[in-house]
């Protein structure tokens, strides 16, 4: 009968099945180890990473800076932006309205070193630090105008310049309206900030977020709902700047005073 | 690059009010002011030799080919201080390999290359087909083979076919003249479509780009003829003085116009920018635009060319108002470039405070090599004149100064 089972099968199977199972339990393991040496030979170590699933932006809370420049220190060290005060990726400015209303702004060295406190404090009305970088705007008028389309919008949103394909014109540095683009004096390349693209593509933050002791900044996910610049958006009212000029920008602001500009 | 940032320092101490810290670094320097001017004087010229060929203004017909090579030797040395003011001079044929569509500046090569080929160049060879082929069969030698070369090989100078050539240069011509408004309106848009920059921002600036660039292109034909004609002990046609000197004058007005409608509906309007803008006029730009762009390039040659136009006075007298006139419209032109390249750069983005431009003597963007830009389109041109004698009573003599 087709159910009926002899000794001298079932022993035959037993040691076959242990068998299998045996060579499975060594041999899986070193295919794997094996095929993982190739992977590693042909592919860099890192997870691949996938601009379609990203989309950032970076919030600044305006009430929580305390304008030390560890930002754009931190900023011209990882991205070996040059020291003299003339080239910024980002930077600090103060504002100090008088009692009068007048508009003082200053940002001596962009900030790096920080500020000394303002004549007379009783004369104010009110002050504070606006940390200003490239707003890598979904609308970026940068973008639009360079005649060979080196500086270009990534999928993950950000704006970005090829420095080996830029050929110096400075129609973009003409064309933005923040005064985040400077020719870089020894690349002869238009240069701005990337949002650390080094560090963010490989699930770092940027070293001007990851440096400020008041966390001011936000950055991440514009579109990811559990992401902590998604919930600032949903908590705080946000503005930009020059919005009027329909950049879109993608940096987001909270508590923005009416005379930034 | 250290006595680069030891310039940068320097500056800092002149800036008033405040400005965003990459601004100080001025970014479009005296290169990117020759380059509208060079433009708008092949425009200006291009449509001056127009009027001569398509509007039957018989009176400038001793111009007409002065203009067109006058035309040329500017067009040929517009895109030089561009390209000397490139980061990478080396990339700069990108711009025609790999334009972005979207970007104005890229559009340049495409404009410049139309306009350079397919309208001064043709035309040149169409109206100077027949002497070319006239010479040639004149001479001998190396020469002989020069003007036949020239000519593309061609002989025939039967009626028919110079009939042919003018109409070819009444057709090209044609197509000349919006190729021309194109050509310097173009390089308006370049900076009026910035809408980072109030200065520059206006659908204004195109127009107004073209009508300078007609005005700086009679008068710089009014004083070449003038010259050319003193040099070669001739007197100027009085008749061919007159008609540009009237020219002149109606475009100055036109323009004069458009430029005093921009100011007038910008401080109509008063935007966010007023203030800092009226600022940038009282202080860093009063003597290139109230002094020198406005009233001695401007009012006081208006106010001469009418003068002398319309006064009995004798006509030695009035050929030396035209071409005072014209000095002066050049040097306000020249000024014009100026207060929109480099003004528009004096003040932030911020439109909080006033930055500076040191204009250095020496080196690549200094004083000399914009003054080397702006010469070597005359000797050009006096090449272009040994080997294309575009004077009327000399049609049927061999050139002699192509000598082999």
């Amino acid at each position: 009968m087709a159910d009926k089972i002899n000794r001298r099968d079932f022993v035959r199977k037993v040691v076959e099945g242990t068998a299998s199972a045996v060579m499975l339990t060594v041999c899986g393991p070193m295919r794997s180890l094996a095929n993982a040496s190739e992977e590693a030979a042909t592919e860099p170590s890192a997870p691949a990473y996938d601009a379609t699933q990203h989309y950032y932006g970076m919030g600044v809370q305006i009430d929580r800076c305390i304008g030390c420049g560890k930002c754009a220190d931190a900023c011209k060290s990882e991205n070996n932006v040059p020291r003299e005060p003339f080239y910024f990726r980002t930077w600090v400015e103060r504002y100090v309205i008088d009692a009068e209303r007048e508009v003082h702004v200053d940002s001596p060295g962009g900030g790096l070193h920080g500020f000394s406190p303002p004549a007379a404090e009783e004369d104010i009305l009110r002050s504070f630090f606006v940390p200003k970088l490239c707003n890598h705007c979904d609308h970026p008028p940068c973008v639009q105008v360079c005649p060979v389309g080196a500086t270009f919008k990534t999928q993950d949103g950000v704006v970005l310049v090829d420095q080996d394909y830029c050929v110096g014109c400075r129609y973009c540095i003409q064309a933005c309206p923040y005064g985040a683009r400077y020719l870089h004096p020894e690349k002869h390349a238009a240069d701005k900030c990337t949002f650390c693209y080094q560090r963010i593509t490989k699930g770092m933050l940027p070293a001007c977020v990851e440096v400020c002791p008041t966390q001011t900044r936000v950055f991440g996910e514009i579109n990811g709902i559990s992401s902590p610049l998604h919930r600032l958006m949903k908590m705080e009212e946000i503005q930009v700047l020059k919005p009027e000029l329909n950049t879109e920008p993608k940096v987001l602001y909270t508590k923005l005073d009416g005379e930034v500009r | 690059m250290q006595a680069h940032f030891a310039e940068l320092a320097a500056l800092v101490g002149q800036i008033s009010g405040f400005i965003y810290p990459n601004e100080i670094e001025l970014q479009w320097s005296i290169l990117i002011v020759i380059y509208p001017y060079l433009t708008g004087l092949v425009a200006g010229a291009f449509i001056l030799a127009s009027l001569e060929k398509v509007f039957n203004v018989k009176e400038l017909q001793p111009t007409y080919r002065l203009a067109l090579l006058c035309a040329l030797s500017f067009l040929i040395v517009a895109p030089m201080p561009l390209q000397a003011h490139l980061g990478h001079p080396e990339r700069s044929l990108e711009m025609l390999m790999t334009p972005n569509p979207n970007s104005a500046m890229a559009m340049f090569g495409f404009v410049y290359l139309w306009y350079l080929l397919l309208v001064l160049l043709l035309e040149i060879w169409f109206d100077f087909r027949a002497d070319m082929v006239r010479w040639s069969q004149q001479s001998r030698g190396l020469k002989k083979f020069f003007y036949s070369a020239l000519a593309l090989g061609t002989t025939d100078i039967s009626d028919e076919a110079v009939a042919f050539d003018h109409k070819a240069v009444y057709t090209i011509t044609l197509v000349g003249i919006p190729s021309a408004f194109i050509l310097h309106g173009y390089v308006g848009f370049i900076f009026g479509s910035i809408k980072a920059n109030p200065w520059w921002s206006s659908v204004l600036i195109p127009i107004v780009f073209l009508f300078s660039a007609i005005v700086s292109g009679i008068a710089m034909i009014l004083l070449i003829y003038y010259i050319s004609s003193l040099i070669r002990g001739q007197q100027p046609k009085m008749p061919c003085m007159d008609k540009l000197a009237s020219f002149l004058l109606y475009a100055l007005i036109l323009d004069f116009s458009l430029e005093s409608l921009d100011f007038i509906h910008r401080l109509y309007e008063s935007e966010e920018s007023i203030h800092i803008l009226s600022e940038l006029i009282v202080s860093k730009l009063f003597l290139s635009l109230t002094i020198v762009q406005i009233m001695l390039g401007t009012i006081l040659p208006l106010l001469m060319l009418a003068f002398g136009r319309y006064s009995r006075l004798p006509a030695e007298l009035k050929r030396i108002i035209y071409v005072i006139s014209a000095m002066l419209i050049q040097v306000g032109i020249f000024s014009t470039r100026w207060n929109v390249v480099i003004g528009g750069q004096l003040f932030s983005k911020s439109l909080r405070g006033l930055t500076a431009y040191k204009l250095e003597m020496g080196g690549q963007e200094g004083l000399l090599a914009a003054i080397g830009f702006l010469i070597l389109p005359f000797l050009i041109f006096l090449l272009l004149i040994k080997i294309l004698p575009p004077w009327e009573d000399e049609k049927e003599t061999v050139p002699a100064a192509i000598e082999a």
